[in-house]
């Protein structure tokens, strides 16, 4: 077997199932193990969570091998009380640990900071100790839940000496809305609606997964015209954002041109998702087995002509911005994040893509319309808060062209297939490159075909520690700035 | 260079805020929808055709009683207008949504077939607030949407601050909050002690269905079922999320300066 996929858990691709019987199982402490040689084999952690089986637990690791384009999974027996810590061995497994520990109550022997990641204690969430940093000039700044903007909750700890912070510990847990606990027994009623909304800004990619989910289950593949529909919905969702992100960096560090130009932007490009379903979110415009909504030929050249309409506009409120040399004097070198970090915290998306590493599941697992028609991957190699505009900006030209050319290809439409019956005792894996990142859902089903299990890892899972680690070494009043080039989501990653 | 380009672009574009109000709304985009109208009497015997398609479950219908829609449970997906056989519920292309009490958001009956529109503050609040309003918002488990479509309020195309309208940093420089999400246990206590450091008289505004009603969320042992569970709501903005311009209109409602503008549309034929 190559070195570009997994030598011993079961092998899928994004999209599709398999039967639960059929992936490997290993005792606990075997299937750390195990787990540790495949992400040393060139795996990646998409998700690692817990299934209740009895009064025991079972661990369940899916990895992604991008260079072999391939997902892999792997589970543990049932276990209780403790087993060996894969955060140990693999520091991109701390949190998923954590929450493990938090939801299943097992506790990884090892792990180096383990409390829990979102439960609650009164009201509030339990946060519990916090990591300090002792000495005679060693200050702590705490920030949040309530941020100064309208923005979502979450809580920044700073250890710092002087301006220079030492140590950032991010706690969060205030928007748990409990997602994943209330999809038990699902699909229900209003799982659909709950699905656009676990992050609201990024609601193309999270419908897209979970219709994905739906559709890998029940074995059908919906028409192309739908698939396109959904791409064309997902990169709208990135100009959007990016557009709104360039212009809160602008304004950031005081350089309102960019800053005013892209905020309207922003709403140009929310607009278009809303000349497609009426919801500028997107919301109605993703539904497992079709779409609800089409794109008929004048709607569509309306729709052209507006996106060339904002691309030029942007276009020129970028170019004010990077032709600022005090823009890029505040960019430059700040925020900092290794390319060995970014591999080793597992960050995904944007923020991995700015530390140099091609990491797009577009690229490395696409499914749906991805796999006929690809923009290419942005990438640049300083992962500092520059590369996280420039990537930005190299994305909204990116998203631009391929809206531009996929545009005048719609596929024929076809009848949507009704979708059939989930398959029962199944486990599927859908991973969608939203604006942020791999989002990831993962759904095992009961011997019905309803959710026995249903995971969700949005990419701010991974990638809030790299905010962490972009801070050590920095100036506090550069917080801001570098926390904006993340721009990660708190409702995704409080669920 | 990059001065004079921009100045130059500046003024080739001119003023790019909406005319808005003094000269006409923007128009929804048509695929939105705006409100929605029920008329209860419309209803086919025993037909309750709209009720279980309704992700939210806004609409009963209890056996031998008339339809009610709760649109402040509402995501205004449409499920219920596609699947009436007898136009009873329907679209009304109106962005006026917002409602100064919780039941004014119950629709169907004779008379409250649509969402009845917010009255101003009181004469001594509105002397206090009418032109200078500022806000510190909370979001209490948002998803991020009626957030930034609160926030899209502050762009240039906008431009709230003409109205004296303004979200600050502190709840100490507040006349009120705004609140947005299901209010989730976990900010809970955050939601509390922001609103005991605003200062009397001071008003909330809930934006959206979750911050309403719970919306999709209502029922979850994790969430409050939105912000009158806590706080004393003054008005209240439905949507999911409300569209900019419904956010803006319940505002200025709020504070006594669309008076003029309380009819109903006439529905589109």
């Amino acid at each position: 077997m190559s070195t570009f996929t997994a030598d011993a858990f079961a092998l899928l691709a994004n999209g599709t199932s398999l039967p639960w019987a059929e992936i490997p199982e290993w005792p606990a402490a075997e299937f750390v193990r195990v787990t540790a040689g495949e992400l040393e084999r060139g795996g990646r952690l998409c998700a690692w969570f817990g299934v209740p089986e009895g009064a025991a637990t079972r661990l369940v690791a899916v990895l992604a091998f991008d260079a072999g384009n391939t997902l892999a999974v792997g589970r543990s027996e049932p276990v209780t009380g403790s087993y060996p810590s894969l955060t140990a061995l693999c520091p991109q497994a701390h949190l998923f640990e954590r929450e493990v520990f938090e939801q299943h109550g097992l506790v990884p022997e090892g792990h180096p900071w383990l409390k829990p990641v979102r439960k609650g204690a009164g009201d509030a969430p339990a946060n519990g100790e916090f990591f300090r940093v002792e000495g005679r000039e060693v200050h702590e700044v705490a920030v949040g839940p309530v941020h100064a903007g309208i923005i979502e909750p979450g809580h920044f700890r700073f250890q710092c000496a002087g301006e220079e912070v030492l140590h950032l510990e991010i706690a969060l847990g205030y928007q748990h809305r409990g997602i994943e606990a209330a999809l038990a027994g699902g699909p229900h009623r209003r799982t659909m609606s709950q699905m656009e909304v676990v992050a609201g800004d990024s609601t193309i990619a999270h419908s897209t997964a979970y219709a994905s989910i739906c559709e890998g289950l029940s074995g059908v593949e919906v028409p192309l015209r739908t698939q396109w529909l959904r791409a064309l919905a997902l990169e709208l969702e990135r100009l959007a954002n990016h557009t709104g992100d360039i212009g809160a960096l602008a304004g950031d560090v005081a350089f309102l041109p960019t800053s005013s130009a892209c905020g309207k932007i922003r709403g140009d490009f929310l607009n278009l998702t809303a000349l497609l379903c009426g919801n500028r979110f997107g919301r109605g415009w993703v539904r497992p087995g079709g779409h609800p909504l089409d794109l008929d030929a004048a709607r569509s050249a309306t729709l052209l002509k507006r996106l060339h309409g904002a691309l030029a506009d942007v276009g020129q409120a970028a170019d004010w911005f990077w032709e600022a040399a005090s823009v890029r004097a505040r960019f430059e070198g700040v925020g900092t994040v290794s390319a060995r970090q970014a591999g080793e915290l597992g960050l995904v998306g944007l923020a991995a893509r700015a530390c140099g590493l091609v990491r797009d599941v577009r690229f490395d697992h696409p499914a749906g319309w991805y796999r006929f028609a690809q923009a290419p991957v942005a990438v640049w190699p300083s992962g500092d808060v520059y590369a996280r505009a420039r990537v930005r900006w190299l994305e909204i030209q990116r998203s631009g062209q391929f809206l531009d050319e996929q545009l005048g290809l719609p596929p024929d439409d076809e009848p949507a297939t009704a979708l059939g019956g989930a398959q029962g005792d199944a486990l599927c894996v859908s991973l969608v490159e939203g604006w942020r990142g791999e989002v990831c859902h993962v759904a095992l089903t009961d011997g019905a075909g309803r959710f026995r299990r249903y995971k969700i890892v949005d990419p701010s899972f991974h990638n809030w520690m790299g905010l962490a680690m972009a801070l050590r070494g920095q100036a506090v009043s550069d917080f801001p700035i570098c926390n904006k080039s993340f721009n990660l989501s708190y409702c995704g990653f409080d669920l | 260079m990059l001065a004079f380009d921009t100045i130059a672009h500046r003024l080739k574009r001119g003023c790019e805020t909406i005319a808005y109000p003094k000269g006409p709304a923007p128009a929804l985009p048509d695929r939105h929808g705006g409100g929605l109208r029920v008329e209860a009497a419309k209803c086919a015997d025993g037909c309750a055709a709209c009720v279980p398609v309704c992700p939210t479950e806004a609409i009963a219908r209890a056996a031998g009683g008339a339809v009610a829609l709760d649109l402040g449970r509402c995501l205004f997906c449409g499920a219920c207008v596609a699947a009436c056989p007898s136009q009873a519920i329907v679209r009304t292309n109106d962005h006026r949504l917002a409602v100064r009490r919780r039941e004014d958001l119950m629709l169907g009956a004779p008379g409250a077939e649509e969402a009845r529109l917010a009255a101003a503050l009181d004469e001594k609040l509105r002397k206090l607030f009418g032109r200078s309003l500022r806000l510190r918002q909370v979001s209490a488990g948002g998803c991020a949407a009626c957030e930034a479509d609160t926030n899209v309020l502050g762009t240039i195309g906008w431009d709230l601050s003409r109205f004296g309208i303004q979200f600050v940093a502190s709840p100490r420089h507040a006349d009120g909050l705004l609140v947005t999400g299901p209010v989730s246990r976990n900010m809970e206590l955050a939601l509390r002690k922001t609103w005991d450091a605003v200062s009397d008289p001071r008003i909330v505004i809930a934006v959206g269905a979750c911050a309403i009603s719970g919306g999709p969320f209502a029922g979850h042992p994790e969430v409050r079922d939105g912000a009158g569970a806590v706080l004393p709501v003054d008005l209240f903005i439905p949507g999911c999320p409300p569209h900019p311009l419904t956010i803006l209109d319940g505002m200025l409602r709020l504070l006594g300066r669309l008076e003029h503008d309380r009819k109903p549309v006439t529905l589109a034929s």
